[in-house]
């Protein structure tokens, strides 16, 4: 990776805007944050680094007064200062692009803009004139024409993250704060984005920005910090810090070993994807799937990847193609369809779509099972319980009973659950969307571990991840998706970084 | 998108015209200028309950209490001024708003502090309030001789043509227009029911906004008490009953989406209207008032129908996000 | 996410997980139902102290009118909440199955062919509600009051302000008739079906797969569950519960008004919340509603007994609805302060 020139205007009396002086913040059984120290300096952009769950949401939270913190002191200035609500971080200047879009579909573009500081009449009411005008400016001055008085709901992802960053800048603020501002752009919308802040930079604002990328890190951050469960694990200048060094920080541990990859005899095709199109969201996608074999699906976000797959598993209706499996063709209209020939579907988000967080373990465990479970329709707790407590010892679960509502557990844990409950039905196909997303690291390797077994016990696997080392690691095979179409298939020996990212974002 | 929500409340006024127009040939002095005032006069009630009810339902919220809150608000200042003539009308306006404030306010408070659902708390409080209403006059009736004849008048006192009460509404509408376009509260109650996350990040509080909504509801219930004791020269602990369901039929109807958001004060005041068009036309065009209750029913599920259509969210399209993307660039 | 409890189990070693924490016992205690169960019973003492005609077998069993049509309509209800929808039209569907037996009683159609007609009138209505909230994909909320209108609109149409009477002899058994001693057939009926739909929600895939739509409905619909025919049935059986209540209801009034059950939607949404039902769905027990019934059919008896007016009650009924469901929040929110 390469390092961006930087001025280095090393010096101990570098002035500081803001500091945060051991901060925890404390949930009910969880310590999210745990003494944390962190500083941001005017002018300058400090890159907040660690794995999903290392505690950067939460530190954002804080800083724009969504959560009052357990412990610690904020300082603006050397002022202590304390935040009880959204306004006053705005009020102290402090002004987030935040990583969800946090932007309001039936509002006007000016609205979204400026709600909670909207221009004034001099009766107090709202100045729509005054406004418009403002919101157009400040979109100008973002290089961009959105008509200010349009909803939000007719805009793209893209200008909807502009309307954002103008949201952001609509305040009088001296401290930015940009959670994983470019997930969703493209490579010429991050260059706009980086010059953006570059002119931020030049007025004296500082940068707060967060984001798991190195390569962008390097480019447009002067400081770092690393966060790890929790904790400030190391900070310092970019310059001088080589990547593995922040890695090690980062991970805790040399990540050689992160992906041990079975060797696996592959077998005979299972199924066949053929030409398999969606009016809105996908199209001529064809692809086979082996016995033992893991197809990768990489591309970014927003490439149509979890939609093929949720076709697959008959939550959506492709339009036309042909699905064979085992020979046979097969018509998957429902998820119900999609259970009984043996596919099923590990999803994206666990918690909306993969479990009922309120009911125990093994209620969940024997949801798509209970045919098997019952008898003649009434429930049966024994083999219940019997089928989770097999599942629960194969995936290694962690619990203190099988009747603790799955809420309860921690993220791997929970997917532990959710995979548990899908073996539980003897699937001949197997597809996990984003299978480690919000995962420590430790329960990662497991997760991978286990994925490889799966493959070596024959069963065919479909794995959608947008983390390229988690793709290169764990596939035979590998699809690439770019805005909706197949961008090749890749054999595991033509695997390599850059021929995934060139053909997913489409830069020759 | 914005032009078939304009679309919406055109659609909805040609519906009115076209309503108004078909039951002129059976009844030639239904779409006279007299009887047209005469419909919006007798609406007017509905209209001010419809706002306040919308600014909850924009919020994500429900008020089944507001016709509970009118019937008793409503006896309270009949009683008052049975009691004591004396009592300057303005007095009893002031009290009338305040009383209903007050009892919108109890609904917010439980809803805000305590989190209990919307719904749960107005249905609660829709018997007591009711109850109260029992309570306070014992289950007797305030006829109109009882009353003062500036209490009663008031509402039909004819300025520039039309009675008050109409002037009352069209004031009430300007209002609620400026309080949900032009304020900060206003916006606010559109952005925590159409998002409350985001809301919550722009420094919104969500279960202030509620409390609000529900005291400006009740408030409006209140005064809406009032005119309706007056208007009718009655009051008893039955007034208005079931009435708020018509209310929330006619944001319905208006193209409110229940689950909060989306909605215009335009929207709302058509919805009550067209309810009140049906409400006066049943008789002229000789079908029984009984039915009015089997057409409003009819048109709420349609109206549900439709909205259902309206809002129906795109959802990301990725194939066709290429060519915005180029747009925007 | 984890809690206390999943971070000490991490030290634990694989297998060691227990089916259960606690015992049955334990677990029983300090749930809602027996809390409420606490409350029927205060309530029981309290009135044979205020009344001394109160602890009288006819008397108390007089009082069990109070709440079995009511209740019948809240079991299905109940499951209605559960899995996340609402039904506010199941009077007016009471009303117009009741006008619809008028009419067929005037006709000359005897008993068994009027509880035909009773609940098929109920079914429809109960497959128009669930059509509209399982196909069309509708608000059940807002689709419902629109309902209500209608079934209610109907009955008006019919009748205006007339009233069927003149119904036959043996129609009064449903209402009035009494299985043995003091037991009436409505009060049998009432029993059956509560353990019918206990059985029902809490030991059948069918009642599981209500919890898990009404917890979750996006991992119910992931995991194969027919989301939309689970719905459909249980309009279906809210409108036949209500259709068996219009039957006892005007057999035991012997005439029928289209005003009949007025209000009663908002009691049975009471019951079943004031039962422990999550209104928010996805929680909730049959055994809740049952002991909830006794609750408000003792308060609306015991109150009826010191000569409370009926109107009166209900603003009862009403802060008894918002204190059972407050005081558990504010508890809470005192212990959590307390510890803090």
């Amino acid at each position: 990776m390469e390092m961006a020139p930087i001025q280095d205007s090393r010096s101990a009396d570098r002035t500081t805007i803001l500091e945060m002086r051991g901060i925890s913040q404390i949930f009910p059984g969880v310590k999210a944050l745990d003494g944390v120290n962190i500083s941001l300096h005017p002018g300058e952009v400090t890159a907040l680094i660690g794995e999903n769950g290392a505690g950067k949401s939460t530190l954002v939270k804080i800083l724009t007064g969504i959560y009052v913190p357990s412990e610690g002191e904020i300082l603006i200035d050397g002022q202590p200062v304390s935040f009880s609500s959204a306004q006053d971080a705005v009020d102290a200047g402090v002004t987030a692009i935040h990583q969800e879009t946090v932007l309001f579909d039936e509002l006007s573009v000016a609205e979204n803009i400026f709600l909670g500081h909207a221009p004034r009449t001099r009766f107090g009411l709202i100045d729509w004139k005054v406004m418009n005008a403002r919101a157009a400016e400040l979109l100008h001055a973002l290089e961009s024409e959105i008509d200010p008085t349009i909803r939000l709901k007719d805009l793209s992802i893209a200008q909807r993250h502009l309307v954002a960053i103008a949201r952001a800048l609509s305040v009088e603020a001296r401290i930015v704060i940009m959670d994983e501002p470019t997930a969703a752009l493209s490579r010429k919308e991050i260059d706009d984005l980086f010059r953006i802040v570059e002119g931020l930079k030049k007025q004296g604002k500082a940068i707060l920005f967060i984001s798991h990328k190195f390569d962008e890190v390097y480019e447009i951050a002067e400081n770092f910090a690393v966060f790890r469960d929790g904790r400030a694990v190391g900070h310092g200048r970019l310059s001088e810090t080589p990547q593995d060094t922040i890695v090690r920080m980062m991970v805790g541990r040399d990540v050689s070993n992160i992906f041990p990859k079975v060797e696996v005899a592959i077998g005979k095709t299972v199924l066949s994807v053929e030409n398999y199109c969606h009016p809105t969201e996908y199209r001529d996608i064809s692809f086979d799937l082996k016995r033992g074999e893991i197809l990768g699906v990489y591309g970014l976000v927003g490439a149509g990847r979890s939609e093929i797959c949720q076709s697959l598993f008959g939550v959506t209706r492709p339009s036309s193609g042909q699905l064979v499996l085992e020979g046979e063709t097969i018509s998957i209209r429902s998820p119900r369809d999609a259970i009984a020939a043996g596919i099923v579907y590990v999803p994206e988000e666990r918690g909306r779509h993969g479990l009922a967080l309120p009911m125990p373990i093994f209620q969940n465990m024997s949801l798509p099972s209970l045919a098997r479970t019952s008898r003649s329709g009434f429930l049966k707790a024994a083999n219940e319980l019997a089928l989770a407590r097999k599942y629960a010892e194969r995936l290694d679960l962690r619990a203190a009973a099988l009747s603790v509502p799955v809420g309860t557990l921690s993220g791997g844990n929970q997917q532990k659950v959710v995979i548990g409950k899908w073996l539980a039905t003897l699937p001949k196909v197997i597809i996990l969307d984003e299978p480690t997303k919000g995962i420590d690291i430790g329960s990662k390797a497991a997760v991978h571990g286990f994925i490889s077994e799966l493959a070596a016990e024959g069963l065919s696997i479909i794995m959608v991840s947008s983390e390229l080392p988690e793709i290169l690691g764990v596939s035979d095979r590998v699809l690439v998706m770019r805005e909706g179409l197949s961008a090749g298939i890749f054999d595991r020996s033509q695997l390599s970084a850059e021929t995934l990212v060139r053909a997913a974002t489409g830069n020759a | 998108m914005k032009k078939l929500m304009k679309h919406r409340e055109l659609l909805l006024v040609g519906i009115i015209a076209i309503m108004v127009a078909g039951f002129a040939t059976r009844a030639p002095g239904f779409a006279t200028p007299g009887n047209l005032a005469n419909i919006f006069n007798d609406t007017s009630i509905l209209i001010i309950l419809a706002l306040g009810q919308m600014t909850v339902i924009l919020t994500k919220s429900i008020d089944l209490s507001v016709a509970a809150n009118l019937a008793f608000t409503g006896m309270a200042v009949a009683m008052m001024d049975a009691a004591y003539p004396g009592m300057p009308l303005a007095l009893l306006v002031i009290l009338a708003i305040g009383i209903g404030a007050a009892l919108g306010a109890i609904n917010g408070m439980l809803v805000w502090w305590l989190r209990i659902p919307p719904i749960v708390v107005t249905l609660g409080t829709l018997t007591i309030y009711r109850g109260m209403a029992f309570v306070l006059s014992g289950g007797a009736w305030v006829n109109s001789h009882q009353m003062t004849p500036g209490f009663l008048n008031f509402p039909r006192l004819a300025v520039l043509g039309m009675p008050l009460l109409s002037w009352m509404a069209i004031a009430i509408v300007l209002m609620m227009w400026v309080v949900l376009t032009r304020t900060q509260f206003g916006r606010a109650t559109y952005a925590s029911g159409g998002n409350p996350t985001a809301a919550v990040y722009a420094g919104i509080d969500i279960g202030r906004t509620r409390f609000f909504a529900f005291t400006l509801s009740g408030a409006l219930a209140g005064l809406a008490g009032y005119l309706w004791v007056s208007r009718y020269a009655v009051a008893y602990v039955d007034v208005a009953a079931g009435f708020e369901l018509d209310t929330v039929a006619a944001c319905v109807i208006g193209g409110i989406s229940i689950a909060g958001g989306i909605g215009t004060v335009a929207g709302a005041v058509l919805g009550a209207l067209f309810l009140g068009v049906i409400k006066n036309a049943l008789p002229v065009i000789g079908i029984s008032s009984f039915a009015q209750m089997a057409i409003s029913g009819i048109v709420i599920v349609a109206a549900v129908v439709f909205n259902a259509r309206a809002e129906r969210k795109a959802g990301r399209i990725i194939l066709r996000d290429r060519g915005a993307k180029e747009v925007s660039a | 996410m984890s809690d206390t409890r999943d971070m000490s189990a991490e030290t634990r070693t694989r297998s060691a997980i227990p089916d259960r924490l606690g015992t049955p016992v334990s677990r029983l205690l300090g749930s809602w139902e027996v809390l409420l169960f606490g409350v029927a019973i205060a309530i029981f003492i309290a009135n044979s102290f205020a009344s001394p005609y109160f602890l009288n077998a006819w008397n108390l069993s007089d009082a069990t009118f109070n709440f079995t049509e009511k209740a019948m309509i809240a079991f299905a209800m109940a499951m209605l909440i559960i899995v996340g929808e609402i039904d506010l039209s199941v009077a007016a569907i009471i009303a117009l199955a009741s006008t619809a037996m008028g009419a067929a009683a005037q006709m000359g159609i005897g008993a068994p062919g009027l509880v035909a007609v009773g609940i098929s009138v109920g079914l429809v209505c109960g497959a128009i509600n669930g059509t509209l909230v399982s196909v069309l994909k509708l608000p059940s909320i807002v689709v419902t009051i629109g309902t209500m209108s209608l079934f209610r609109g109907i009955s008006y149409i019919t009748l205006g302000d007339q009233a069927y009477g003149k119904y036959p002899a043996d129609f009064a058994y449903f209402g009035q008739g009494y299985v043995f001693w003091v037991f009436s057939f409505e009060f049998v009926l009432f029993i059956v079906l509560a353990i019918i739909f206990g059985i029902v929600l809490h030991a059948t895939n069918f009642g599981r797969q209500v919890f898990v739509i009404g917890n979750n409905e996006f991992a119910a619909r992931f995991s194969g569950i027919p989301v939309e025919r689970i719905k459909f049935k249980l309009f279906l059986l809210t409108g036949l519960m209500s259709g068996i209540a219009a039957v006892c209801l005007t057999s035991r009034l012997g005439s029928t008004r289209p005003s009949i059950a007025q209000g009663w939607e908002l009691e049975i949404v009471t019951m079943v919340v004031l039962g422990g039902v999550s209104i928010l769905g996805g929680a909730g027990t049959i055994a809740g509603v049952v002991i909830a019934a006794f609750v408000m059919g003792l308060v609306t008896f015991g109150l009826g007994l010191l000569n409370v007016p009926g109107i009166v009650m209900s603003i009862f009924v009403g802060l008894l609805l918002i204190i059972t469901i407050a005081l558990p929040i504010v508890v809470r929110r005192i212990r959590f302060m307390s510890t803090k």
